[in-house]
């Protein structure tokens, strides 16, 4: 079948598409944006944490044809040309970055954390980011990063 | 993950057009948040020959209040739930708050949670205790289902082939003495390896079991007890005994098994405990609404 979406403000089509096919899978495989990661495969670890018509979601629990006409916003869709968001800057100044395998979605849910609660304590940070897996850094860095961000922005 | 098998997606805009085709193909599987059916397909563990896509029904995604009870869209997602309904369904919300992630939340339902019937399902000790009904519906008409027989066996509940859930009917807390309890692992992402419910209102009370036993299932006997040993109407604490007593019954209604989350016996304990813990507090729900009406 024929998938069409809006990715990070542009108009795409998927063809080909499997019904029971994920919206991960399309933007990684068909759409050519491997930014969101393919980890577990059953929303345990967060990181293909895409913005779903503003609303953060696992992309691999997202059947590609339930995204039809949607809008999805990517990791790749953060930063502005050159210009990372400061979430994104956050985390590399931080050290927040080890392997990176779960730093697209930490990044996105941090994103999402940030505009709804401008300046979070490290409670509403680890609830926030709960769902998001990280087997490398043991979150510290990443509670520094996203402090780091609010106060950039 | 790609599959040559062909699986239909059927996209339907109205419950109407849901309901046609849920008629002619009964072996259809509902889709709403995925966060069951998708890691299903994901892992290839099923290859349903339909899936109904239910996000695009907004009926199903809405809520209303009357006459002391919510209709709560089977499609109205667990965040939703939290935000504008959490002093209304205060239990419900509370074990919404305990469903996986904010990432889960934002897609997973009540409906899902029904359509699933796993014994751990978090919004099902509630529904039974709060005496929720369930309103599925068919091409051949709307009906409701007692919580107290929805769940039939193990993932298994009262639906016919032909019926979708669209919705259940909570009452609401006037004053909201509920209170749901859970342990597992962590403090997110966790399946429960036992959960309980409990709401006070009125004299009558409603208790019920998750992740022990076939189904999550109410405990009549600790229910009843309860109901007639209750200092209703007063503010006085509650004495140790009538809290002991109370874990005992709860704890000899489980029927649980060993599995990789626990064990049987550590399940019967820990209800035991939570039984007692979520007492003490429904009841300082009570004392706190007893007193700010004198």
């Amino acid at each position: 079948m024929r998938v069409n979406l809006t990715v990070n403000g542009e108009r795409r089509r998927a063809d080909d598409v499997w019904e029971g096919e994920s919206l991960l899978y399309v933007l990684r495989e068909r759409l050519g944006l491997p930014g969101s990661k393919n980890a577990c495969e059953q929303g345990e670890c967060g990181s293909c944490t895409v913005y779903l018509d503003d609303v953060p979601a696992c992309a691999c629990l997202v059947a590609a044809g339930q995204a039809e006409g949607r809008e999805v916003r990517t990791v790749e869709g953060l930063a502005d040309g050159d210009a990372l968001d400061p979430v994104q800057q956050s985390f590399v100044d931080a050290g927040a970055v080890q392997c990176g395998f779960c730093t697209p979605g930490l990044v996105v849910a941090a994103h999402d954390l940030l505009r709804r609660e401008p300046d979070p304590s490290d409670e509403e940070i680890r609830e926030a980011l709960a769902g998001n897996l990280c087997r490398c850094t043991g979150y510290e860095k990443i509670l520094d990063a996203v402090h780091s961000a609010a106060g950039a922005r | 993950m790609q599959g040559s098998d062909a699986v239909e997606l059927v996209r339907p805009d109205t419950l109407e057009e849901a309901l046609a085709a849920k008629a002619e193909r009964p072996g259809a599987v509902p889709l709403a948040g995925g966060t069951d059916v998708m890691v299903e397909l994901n892992y290839d563990h099923r290859r349903p020959e339909a899936l109904v896509d239910l996000t695009r029904i907004a009926e199903l995604a809405t809520w209303s209040a009357s006459g002391g009870h919510v209709r709560l869209g089977a499609g109205v997602p667990y965040t939703r739930l939290i935000d504008e309904l959490g002093d209304t369904l205060p239990g419900l919300a509370m074990a919404s708050r305990t469903v996986g992630s904010p990432q889960i939340r934002n897609r997973g339902t009540v409906g899902g949670n029904l359509g699933a019937a796993s014994p751990a399902g978090d919004t099902h000790p509630v529904l039974l205790a709060a005496g929720a009904e369930i309103e599925v519906a068919s091409v051949r008409g709307a009906r409701r289902i007692p919580a107290d027989t929805f769940y039939t066996g193990v993932k298994r509940n009262a639906l016919a082939p032909d019926e979708l859930i669209t919705a259940v009917h909570v009452p609401s807390a006037a004053v909201p003495a509920e209170q749901f309890s859970k342990v597992g692992t962590r403090n997110a992402m966790v399946i429960a390896v036992c959960s309980f419910a409990l709401v006070l209102r009125d004299g009558h009370v409603g208790a019920a079991i998750g992740s022990a036993a076939p189904t999550p299932r109410r405990v009549p006997d600790a229910e009843a007890f309860l109901a007639a040993e209750l200092p209703w109407g007063t503010d006085a604490p509650l004495p140790d005994s009538l809290k002991r007593r109370f874990g005992e019954l709860v704890a000899a209604a489980t029927e649980p098994i060993d599995d990789v989350r626990g064990t049987a016996e550590y399940r019967t304990h820990a209800l035991g405990v939570l039984a007692r813990r979520t007492l003490t507090w429904a009841w300082d729900d009570h004392r706190g609404s007893v007193r700010a009406c004198a």
